[in-house]
């Protein structure tokens, strides 16, 4: 009997004995003789706690990759995580609750979700805010359908300087709908290139533009003049983007986006390999029901106490089925708990403290870096906590090169340029990790 | 007990109908209908000039917990939409056979009527 | 009620701290121009530490969750969720691993992934598999456009239709259309099960595919699988098993034996993973050995010296579904549950979830109307509360009443072939006591309905909030709390 085990042998016969079966074979008689496995399943033994926990502490130590300082991000980033969120996440009544459906019984996490979508669409500012998508790239992905969705058409403009990975993921959900994206070139300053941007909106039906602010490489776009440009042809602008520079640069609302997603990971979630995170969305009020995914309402209830529940559930599959505007059932919800704790704590002040920090440290190692013969710059624009730099050598072989040094250095871009990666600096790194990281790029630089 | 005036034709899907003098056709949804949806919060209108077919999908009502399609009873082209239930849809719950109506179609064949039931036979297939 | 923590908000408190800078602070506006930059404050509660961690404390103790007591729920699969997998999925070896680090400094998440990955094919009796899809509906949306693109490869593009049972889950007829393909609904016989005769109707040269759950979501085994596989397949079709009854069958029966050809399954439902509130979960799809090629990138491959890597798929990959591999973190958990059970553990998982639904489905058939009663049930079965409800008595004021008695609702309302129904999933994890508690409660309200009705209309009475108006939460659509700039 394994420990999850709350039966005992003899109160399984007497319970077969309630039930009017002889034996838990009479229980699957249904199941052709012919589909029974007949043998056990060929997997490993079972393994105690203490088992479990050596295997898995051997796995972890061949993956050394954690301790490595990292200058690593593209999508995914090291940031400080006061130590409060993960004692709130680790809560049973969070944890191991399911979807709020009985509403009476949770308040917790109704209310948490309602804060979250408060905090989410003051961020962006913008009206309204859903209860979670499953991380930046399925919300964007998920936008461009909405986008579509509202303007009734089957075609929408995707920004070339958007991560490439959410580009993979938006062309796949949409290629199979019926639907077609044209990618907007980046200029030779790394910004989207506007006069391409315009041809293509007067070229036949186009529901808007995705545009990422910062883009890919760090840049700061000029998202007000986009949204001039694609508002002035009646179409939408959806925007990805970073939500700790939002809370520094103009965030979408402010700049005329429409719809806005981004990743929220950067909010208080752990790197974890690449998840679990939690893709947001926002979006001005006259879209909300075009919103995919579960919304949380405020509300009274029959003694006029304020309460909260699900709403707007039409929208949702498991109502509207096929004519749902999105299949999402399980979203991230604990993940979107954590960000709504990491931002209480965090605050006002706290989270553009942060941004300005990241600003600060990337800005000073950019300087550090530069000042080593050999790297260069690849574009001059303006970047916000993220930047792309040219080094004399294959980028891959310098990121090896440097976690011998005991630095993930970047993320190399080798389909922009052999040297080229990415490399960011967040809060947490400090000025010794900074320094310490020049000095391997020189050592490793003189030697080409 | 549903009401069921005498004067409208009916689907199965339980919309009604209306022959007006100017040959159009008026469309709403039955007293049946509304009640067993409940308080409609939302109704999705057809656009004018939309073609429409019969037993296709003209638009949709939302309640809270569902959300039903509505068809056309005849072909046609959409000539009118009651805009004023996008500011109050209960209307349809209120007065579904006067200022809850839905669209008003120009009917390709007015003779597609004929092949609704009356009251009676809808009587028989609410079963009341 | 606990007011929002907007309302505990005021100026200058922080629950935050970071050390002093060490590099000199630049301003945005210098760098970027002031045009660029944000105009007004962004709205963020201030709060201390202690005042943010009452809050959600105070906020959480007013939810039901499995730690607390059962978790009925049909077809969410609400069992216990082991507390080592909480802390491994939180080793700082993988919770500080950035998802694109080379790959020889993730040896040991890699080699996780590949073990769990063999682990679910051999428990679903495939040979590919993917990791990457989030939940179980992205899995549906991963199945699907395998079998769209397995029939393109094959010239064969025409064909666009999904069938699937009446009973189906409102997530299989949502991917359907977000995979391009048109539903086609096949009516389910009197004995609950798919009626052969309406799917051999149905069944063409359309047909890209048929989604099946099984068992199906009335909790009764599909006894005719073979024949429901072979039609379709002989229409030109695939089949593609929705996972989410897959606790029904560990050890005891595979998706890949009975002729489906892909299939997803939910981690959080029968590999343990906790729910979370709503996620996340991790929705990972198996598939035959044909549609492997087209799984979306990466995938993970051991190389003939034991080291591990992403590799690209090739130009006949569908895509991919997410910025990067997966809900790591749920798939640690998984791997653990596994490991902890092995196979005797996992088939003694299900046969304890079957005979718990069984027990519960004897002690309540009497007293409530059981319309699907030929032969045992699964892993959970589906009453109707139409003969309380000719009392006056509805489904949902039976599941509110419930809340009173301390236990959480059924399943209600589904599957929809079912007027009134209640569905109810008590899990392996319920030992003798507690479904008998929670019997006791249900035969209670059914007398509760004969004798004092008003107490299971007006319930919930012993909740922190009574009934809530819905229809007020539409029509005075309040999603976000207005801000007040102090």
């Amino acid at each position: 009997m394994s420990r999850f085990t709350s039966i005992l042998g003899t109160e399984r016969r007497k319970m077969l004995e309630t039930i009017g079966a002889s034996s838990v074979d009479d229980l699957i008689a249904a199941v052709p003789a012919a589909f029974r496995l007949g043998r056990p399943l060929d997997l490993p033994p079972a393994a105690s706690e203490l088992e479990v926990s050596r295997e898995l502490e051997r796995k972890a130590s061949a993956a050394g990759g954690a301790r490595l300082v990292c200058f690593a991000g593209a999508g995914a980033y090291d940031h400080f995580i006061p130590a409060a969120v993960d004692h709130i996440l680790r809560r049973s009544e969070f944890y191991t609750a399911y979807t709020p459906y009985q509403a009476e019984v949770s308040q917790g996490t109704l209310q948490c979700i309602y804060e979250y979508q408060t905090m989410i669409s003051r961020l962006c500012a913008l009206d309204c805010a859903n209860a979670s998508m499953y991380d930046g790239a399925s919300a964007a992905a998920e936008a461009a359908l909405m986008a579509m969705r509202v303007r009734r058409a089957d075609r929408i403009l995707v920004a070339g300087s958007l991560n490439p990975a959410y580009l993979d993921v938006v062309r796949t959900y949409l290629s199979h709908g019926g639907f077609s994206l044209n990618e907007v070139p980046f200029g030779s300053d790394g910004l989207l290139d506007t006069v391409a941007l315009e041809s293509l909106l007067s070229s036949g039906e186009a529901a808007g533009l995705l545009v990422q602010q910062p883009n890919f490489f760090g840049l700061v776009e000029d998202v007000r003049r986009l949204a001039e440009i694609v508002h002035s042809k009646e179409r939408l602008l959806v925007q990805v983007t970073d939500p700790v520079a939002a809370a520094v640069i103009a965030p979408p609302g402010e700049a005329g986006a429409d719809i806005a997603v981004g990743e929220g990971q950067s909010l208080g979630i752990p790197l974890s390999f690449g998840g679990p995170y939690a893709g947001f969305m926002a979006c001005r009020k006259e879209f909300v029901r075009n919103m995919p995914g579960r919304i949380i309402g405020r509300t009274s209830d029959r003694a006029g106490q304020t309460g909260y529940v699900l709403t707007l559930q039409t929208r949702e599959q498991h109502i509207r089925r096929e004519k749902a505007t999105s299949n999402i059932c399980t979203n991230q919800a604990l993940m979107a708990l954590a960000s709504t704790v990491y931002m209480t704590l965090a605050g006002e002040e706290g989270l553009r403290e942060v941004a300005s920090r990241c600003f600060s440290n990337s800005h000073y190692l950019e300087e550090r870096l530069l000042g080593i013969s050999g790297v260069s710059r690849i574009f001059s624009t303006p970047f916000f906590r993220e930047f792309v730099l040219e080094f004399p050598m294959p980028a891959e072989d310098l990121r090896d090169r440097l976690m011998g040094a005991g630095f993930l250095a970047g993320v190399p871009l080798p389909d922009l340029r052999p040297g080229a990666m990415l490399v960011t600096a967040t809060e947490k790194r400090t000025k010794s990790e900074m320094d310490g990281l020049a000095e391997a790029v020189a050592s490793a630089c003189a030697e080409v | 007990m549903s009401s069921i005036p005498k004067n409208l034709r009916y689907t199965e899907t339980h919309e009604w109908a209306r022959l007006e003098a100017d040959g159009t056709v008026t469309i709403g949804i039955t007293d049946y209908a509304q009640h067993q949806m409940g308080e409609i919060v939302m109704v999705e209108l057809p656009r004018k000039g939309h073609q429409a077919a019969r037993g296709a999908s003209l638009g949709a009502l939302e309640a809270v917990k569902t959300a039903s399609d509505y068809y056309s009873p005849v072909d046609g082209t959409v000539e009118d939409a009651n805009t004023k239930l996008e500011s109050d849809p209960g209307l349809v719950n209120t007065d579904c056979y006067g200022a809850g109506w839905l669209a008003v179609v120009k009917p390709s064949d007015p003779s597609q009527l004929d092949s609704l039931m009356d009251a009676s036979g809808y009587a028989r297939h609410t079963g009341e | 009620m606990e007011g929002t923590i907007f309302s505990k908000s005021c100026c200058g408190r922080r629950g935050m701290d970071l050390p002093a800078p060490e590099v000199p602070v630049l301003d945005p506006s210098a760098v970027l121009g002031p045009g660029r930059l944000r105009s007004a404050p962004v709205g963020l509660p201030q709060v201390s530490e202690p005042q943010a961690v009452r809050h959600f404390v105070n906020l959480g103790v007013k939810n039901y969750h499995v730690d607390k007591g059962i978790y009925p729920l049909g077809s969410c699969t609400m069992k216990y969720n082991p507390k080592l997998n909480e802390d491994l999925a939180r080793h700082p070896a993988f919770a500080g691993l950035h998802p694109l680090a080379p790959a020889r400094a993730a040896q040991g998440a890699l080699e996780l992934m590949h073990e769990l990955g063999t682990y679910l094919c051999e428990i679903t009796g495939f040979r590919g598999v993917t990791l990457q899809p989030a939940a179980g509906a992205q899995g549906e949306f991963t199945g699907l456009l395998l079998i769209r693109k397995w029939h393109d490869a094959r010239g064969d593009a025409g064909r666009v239709e999904v069938l699937m049972p009446d009973s189906a889950h409102g997530t299989n007829p949502a991917s359907s259309t977000l995979a391009g393909m048109r539903v086609v609904s096949v009516k389910s016989d009197s004995r609950g099960e798919v009626d052969l005769d309406d799917l051999k109707a149905k069944a063409g040269p359309l047909t890209a595919a048929l989604m099946l759950t099984n068992p199906n979501t009335l909790g009764i085994f599909e006894s005719r699988i073979g024949e429901i596989t072979r039609i379709v397949h002989e229409a030109g079709g695939l089949c593609y098993m929705d996972g989410a009854n897959l606790n029904a069958l560990l050890g005891i029966a595979r998706p890949g034996d009975m002729g489906f050809d892909v299939c997803h399954v939910n981690l959080h439902k029968t590999f343990s993973t906790p729910h979370g509130g709503g996620g996340p979960g991790a929705g990972p799809v198996a598939c035959a050995e044909p549609l492997a090629r087209f799984l979306p990138n990466p995938v993970v491959v051991r190389a003939g010296d034991g080291s591990y890597a992403f590799e690209p798929g090739g130009r006949e990959s569908f895509g991919r579904l997410l910025a990067f591999h997966g809900n790591f973190g749920v798939l640690v958990r998984a791997w653990a549950y596994i490991r902890t059970l092995g196979a005797a553990g996992l088939r003694e998982t299900a046969e304890n979830a079957l005979i718990n639904a069984n027990y519960l489905r004897a002690r309540l058939k009497g007293a409530f109307e059981l319309p699907y009663d030929h032969g045992p049930c699964m892993h959970e079965f589906v009453l109707s509360g139409e003969a309380q409800a000719k009392k006056g008595v509805r489904t949902l004021d039976i599941a509110k009443r419930l809340l009173d008695y301390g236990f959480h609702a059924p399943t209600i309302y589904f599957p929809l072939i079912v007027h009134e129904a209640i569905m109810i999933e008590p899990t392996e994890t319920e030992g003798l006591q507690s479904l008998d508690a929670f019997a006791d409660a249900m035969l209670a309200i059914a007398r509760e309905v004969e004798e004092k009705p008003h107490l299971v209309t007006d319930a919930p009475v012993n909740t922190p909030v009574l009934r809530l108006d819905e229809v007020r939460a539409v029509k005075e659509l309040d999603i976000a709390e207005p801000w007040e700039r102090t």
